[in-house]
């Protein structure tokens, strides 16, 4: 057959084809392209085209719409040529419309006849054109018109007619699973159809089934096992042999079933151990399929019930992946050694070398698999290390889509193992300058947290070095042109609450750069409500700490400017720091107090203080309160509260969810308009709820005091939330943020009613907080019976806040442990030799730096335990991170099998106990730790990932450096 | 907005539970969808289309997007490189023989070697077909290669993987095709040529 025209198409044609082919540009092709399109438009539309013609005119649509154009005007004469006799030119319509046509066209419905009845055809060839359209274009709606034929088609004595009626059956049941479900055991029948071909399609259906629902297929393992045994030994006809390899596919296919099936199930798995074992033997090492035969065999026995025997060999094959030249193998080394470090993570350290090349790689795609690695084997002791790299990669790329995906991957690699609050607040700003529009906003909430609450431990200094170096940073990236949005927030934030708190900058300092962000970024509203509400509190702090406030031109000038914004927003927030800057000192302290976005609240859940009022107010002779649900009539509180929803729909531009309940009037002005703030109810249905049930609070309590109320509902506004995003977050933040301020000074009962919403509101969260609360418990208490071995320190760390943030119960613990922290930081350090107690965190801070590459595999890999580098200046606190680790080591070593974690950080040690453990593990690593490497590495690593995978499960986050476990161990 | 804290003050614990919700995977799965194959491009060394094939539903403008991010993508990579590319969260494997690159765009979690096979044995089915295949045979017999292909993948999946079955399949088609080409020559071809 000549490469020319061999199949009788017109000279038109060919010349066209030729045309293309030559085009110098694309605007010269499309000029071609379009031009043919003029011209099948005026043909197609002839009389009496001769089939074959049209058949050509079908054939030069398919190839303009090839090229990106749209041919839809012929899609009809497409689904007109499927009608005809002759398979010549059927098939060709076939062709054309599945090319065409998406499955939920409209002319499909014009199709499926023609389907019906060529499925019924005595022509083979004719059914298996239909089959093949069958597979593209039938949609759920037109499922049942062709599913009894296709059914009677997998009996076809065609083979041919079978397999595409499988994968047509395949095909309906992932458009619609629902449809065939009466009909999944027709695949269980075709896997032991004659034909290697059906057997082979009907593992694609299978494969679905089973990963789906693994529990009804288990009695299928004997046949696959069996099918898989016969065909690696070379029991299928020759056709099926691929590059001498006996047909690698359905192996493939197989190995990826049996994955599923021996997922976590010692008995299934038991079954396969011998064939995967003979296969990844035989498996010929020098062809692609050969290698990808091996590649599906390590995915299976890092996804089946661990066997020794095959994981040596599937790390044996992953060495040699990687000690490959060829990058394809170098990457799936990468994949593998990431599948399998799941279950034996020390592999990972044997592959250091290669898995740093990968790193240094220029094949981004290599690159970036390795990075997928290093982020499956962070942990507290390589997080920086491998977080600098990521950063500095992510820099360096435009691909948006990874871009998101690499940042959001420091975050969550950072929240979790921060060695330290300074070293997360660099890392986040790094993170927000170079991709903080793609990050999700509620880490920048996060890092407000942050930095608000500072360290966890009751040390004023660390916090306020915190703030400073925080305030510092700020204040240097602040002037940098394009910061994003959410990044910019957080300065300000930041920047309002501690911008003049150490006395280092002058007021007037920080309101000038604040003000320089409000106008730099006059098209951004959040950000300028960040700014006023910052100023707003620069100011206040100024007037109650008694100075003379003078506001700079530019910030009046700001401030003028947006009282009379288009956003009511900015607005309200101008006029309020237009009253507020007007209070006295006494007020203002009151109003915004300093630092108090940490103060904690307590939360009266049966409103007990508000018994004495409404006690009064019935015998002044006020309606008792009545429960929603007993109410006949329509109270006026519904009623207001359907006025106000009315109102709020008026709002015609605003397109977010609930805001926060908010006076009508913009300024705070005495108590005449005190009822109608008080009125309004919020318009938040579940709020109004809960403002019901709370039996303290009678309707008629907008009688309430004048002027406490006021003075806190200016409170909410100023510190209320500034933004419209993620209104959920953003709601209970900024309530609970007014009762911050507004509770540490104790109220008088004026404050009732605002208090009474927050407070149920408070509860609502509390209440969704509580099964994970719980759950945290148990993974604290539980979560080291998972682990065969030893913990690392951070996740030694994590069970603690664990067990303190479950407040009620183990406040006492905490208490005591708090008391006794003192001496244990200062004892401790001194008690393990000091090599052990370098266990890689002073190396890696050292190694980070520097570019030697053996370093750096110290910090990724964790090659710890070579005690030269023994940092004794290293913090205390960190040195009680690796006295815990020992302390449950010691438990854990010799026993091999529970890690009494759990025991130890919630059941109270003395600290002898502690130092016993200690000295016990000393003995432990000299005589278990052989090499003392590998056992002390592994299980870090396979501990971080396992406290992955449960953090993941959790939904909790770890942090790290915290001190709370040690005082359990010793409390 | 503000960052608050319920009575964690002293617990060291820093981050919400909620945080977790906010880390979900960042990957977009424009479909979502367990076939393997989502498409199939072949493309010229110039950027040209030669054959498309699409398993998933991409309307005609993200097909020519994506057309465009991938040519970009692949044909800029130097030799001996990883035939594999990430690409909006999917993967993309390719290989190029003499000046034509053959891409499937398959999920993350995909066996790359198998599918480069895959491509393999297309090629090696084309070779056999057309008698030692060069790119010109399927810039103008691109509704053969659409033929064959269809004997190979069926909606995204690997339906034959037996060469000599394909080969015998097309083979009974084409001996019908060629029936009825000689019919269609005797009358039509002759009349067509005629009034042209």
């Amino acid at each position: 057959m000549g490469s020319q025209g061999g199949f009788g198409q017109s000279k038109e044609f060919l010349d066209l084809i030729k045309s293309i082919g030559e085009a110098r540009s694309k605007a010269e092709e499309d000029r071609i392209v379009l031009h043919e399109i003029e011209t099948l438009k005026r043909r197609i539309t002839e009389p009496d085209i001769p089939k074959r013609k049209m058949k050509e005119y079908i054939i030069r649509l398919v190839y303009i719409e090839m090229l990106g154009h749209d041919a839809a005007f012929g899609y009809i004469h497409a689904v007109k040529m499927t009608h005809d006799d002759s398979l010549l030119l059927k098939r060709t319509g076939y062709l054309a419309v599945t090319l065409f046509l998406n499955e939920d066209h409209d002319l499909i419905i014009l199709i499926v006849n023609t389907i019906q009845k060529d499925l019924k055809s005595d022509n083979f060839l004719v059914v298996c054109a239909a089959l093949n359209a069958v597979c593209r274009l039938i949609n759920e709606e037109t499922i049942p018109a062709v599913l009894p034929q296709v059914v009677e088609l997998l009996g076809h004595s065609k083979e041919a007619v079978r397999k595409k009626a499988v994968m047509a059956l395949h095909r309906f049941h992932q458009r619609s699973p629902s449809s065939v479900s009466h009909l999944v055991s027709n695949f269980r029948k075709r896997l032991c159809d004659n034909d290697p071909g059906v057997m082979g399609a009907t593992l694609c259906p299978l494969f679905d089934l089973v990963s789906v629902d693994v529990s009804t297929y288990k009695d299928l393992v004997v046949s696959f096992v069996s099918i898989l045994k016969q065909v690696a030994e070379r029991r299928l006809p020759k056709a099926y042999d691929y590059h001498q390899m006996p047909a690698p596919f359905i192996q493939i296919k197989l190995l990826k079933i049996l994955a599923l099936l021996g997922n976590g199930d010692k008995q299934a798995s038991g079954q396969m151990y011998t064939v995967v074992g003979d296969i990844m033997r035989k498996s010929d090492t020098t062809s692609n399929i050969g290698n990808a035969i091996l590649y599906e065999c390590i995915c299976c026995v890092a996804s089946i019930f661990p066997n020794t025997k095959l994981l040596e060999a599937a790390a044996d094959a992953i060495s040699k992946f990687l000690k490959s030249d060829s990058h394809n193998l170098k990457y799936m080394g990468i994949d593998a050694l990431g599948r399998l470090i799941k279950i034996s993570p020390d592999i990972a350290e044997q592959h250091q070398l290669a898995v740093i090349d990968c790193l240094e790689d220029p094949d981004d795609t290599l690159k970036r698999k390795t990075f997928e690695l290093l982020y499956k084997m962070t942990k507290s002791s390589n997080v920086e290390v491998i977080v600098d790299r990521m950063i500095e990669y992510m820099i360096n790329i435009n691909d948006n889509h990874y871009k998101t995906d690499i940042a959001s991957r420091c975050v969550e690699l950072a929240e979790q193992f921060a060695p330290s609050n300074h070293w997360f607040i660099q890392t986040m700003n790094k993170v927000f300058e170079h991709a903080g529009d793609l990050v999700n906003i509620k880490v920048a909430h996060n890092l407000m947290r942050l930095i608000a609450e500072g360290f966890g431990e009751d040390d004023d200094t660390a916090d306020s070095q915190l703030r400073s170096s925080a305030v510092d940073s700020y204040l240097r990236i602040v002037g940098e042109p394009k910061l994003p949005s959410a990044f910019l927030q957080v300065i300000c934030w930041v920047l309002g609450e501690y911008g003049t708190a150490d006395g280092k900058y002058s007021a007037s300092y920080i309101t000038g750069k604040l003000c320089d962000v409000a106008e730099a970024h006059s098209s951004d509203d959040t950000v300028k409500a960040y700014a006023v509400t910052a100023l707003m509190k620069i100011y206040s702090f100024e007037i109650a700490a008694g100075r003379q406030v003078d506001v700079l031109p530019e910030c009046q000038s700001l401030i003028e400017d947006l009282s009379a914004s288009s956003s009511t927003d900015l607005q309200q927030r101008a006029y309020e720091l237009q009253a507020v800057i007007r209070l006295d000192a006494q007020a203002l302290e009151n109003i915004l107090p300093l630092d108090a976005s940490c103060e904690d609240i307590e939360v009266d859940k049966g409103l007990s203080f508000l018994n004495s009022y409404v006690q009064q107010s019935l015998e002044n002779g006020a309606q008792p309160y009545i429960p929603e649900s007993a109410r006949s009539g329509v109270l006026n509180i519904s009623n207001l509260r359907s006025h106000d929803q009315h109102e709020t729909s008026g709002h015609a531009l605003r397109f977010e969810a609930y805001e926060l309940p908010k006076p009508a009037m913009p300024t705070i002005t005495p108590a005449s308009i005190l009822p109608s703030t008080e009125l309004v109810p919020v318009p938040e249905p579940s709020y109004m709820r809960e403002i019901h049930q709370t039996p303290a609070v009678p309707s008629s309590s907008h009688s309430g005091s004048a002027e406490l109320k006021l003075r806190l509902d200016g409170v909410q506004k100023k510190w209320g939330k500034p933004t419209y995003s993620s209104p959920v977050q953003s709601t209970s933040n900024s309530d609970s943020q007014k009762t911050n301020n507004g509770a540490a000074q104790p109220e008088a009962s004026g404050s009732i009613k605002q208090k009474a919403r927050d407070v149920s509101h408070d509860v609502k969260r509390q209440e969704v907080e509580v099964p994970s609360e719980k759950q945290r418990l148990a993974a604290s208490l539980f979560g080291g019976a998972f682990k065969s071995e030893k913990r690392q320190p951070a996740a030694g760390n994590r069970g603690a806040p664990k067990a303190n943030n479950n407040s009620t119960e183990n406040s006492h613990i905490t208490k005591g442990a708090t008391s006794s922290e003192p001496t244990t930081v200062k004892t401790t350090p001194t008690q393990p030799p000091p090599d052990l107690l370098d266990f890689g965190e002073s190396t890696v801070t050292s190694s980070a730096p520097s570019m030697d590459p053996f370093m750096q595999l110290e910090g990724l890999v964790d090659v710890t335990q070579d005690g030269s580098a023994v940092n004794s200046g290293s913090v205390a606190s960190k040195a009680s991170d690796f006295m815990s680790l020992y302390g449950e080591m010691s438990g854990s070593v010799p026993s091999n099998l529970v890690d009494p974690l759990s025991t130890d950080s919630i059941v109270v040690n003395t600290s002898s106990d502690l130092l016993n453990a200690s000295n016990n593990f000393d003995h432990g690593a000299s005589v278990v730790a052989q090499p003392p490497q590998s056992t002390n590495k592994g299980p870090n690593l396979k501990d971080a990932l396992q406290k992955d995978a449960l953090v993941r499960q959790m939904g909790v986050t770890p942090t790290n450096q915290n001190p709370n476990l040690f005082r359990d161990l010793l409390g | 907005m503000i960052p608050i804290s319920r009575n964690n003050k002293n617990s060291g614990h820093l981050f919400p539970l909620i945080q977790r919700q906010i880390l979900s995977p960042p990957l977009i799965i424009i479909i979502p969808s367990s076939k393997m194959i989502h498409f199939v491009l072949l493309i010229s060394r110039q950027g040209k289309v030669r054959l498309t094939k699409w398993y998933s539903p991409y309307s005609q403008k993200e097909r020519s997007k994506v057309i465009r991010e991938l040519s970009s993508l692949i044909l800029t990579r130097a030799p001996r490189l990883c035939n594999f590319v990430e690409w909006r969260g999917f993967k993309v494997v390719y290989k190029r023989y003499a000046s034509l690159y053959f891409c499937m765009c398959i999920n993350q979690d995909d066996n790359e070697l198998e599918v480069l096979e895959i491509i393999h044995h297309y090629v090696e089915i084309l070779d056999r077909y057309f008698g030692s295949v060069c790119e010109l045979d399927l810039i103008f017999n691109f509704h053969k290669a659409y033929f064959i292909l269809d004997e190979i993948l069926i909606a995204g999946e690997l339906q034959e993987s037996s060469k000599k079955t394909v080969a015998r399949l097309v083979a009974a088609q084409d001996s019908l095709v060629e029936a009825a080409k000689e019919q269609a020559n005797s009358v039509s071809f002759i009349i067509s040529q005629a009034t042209k």
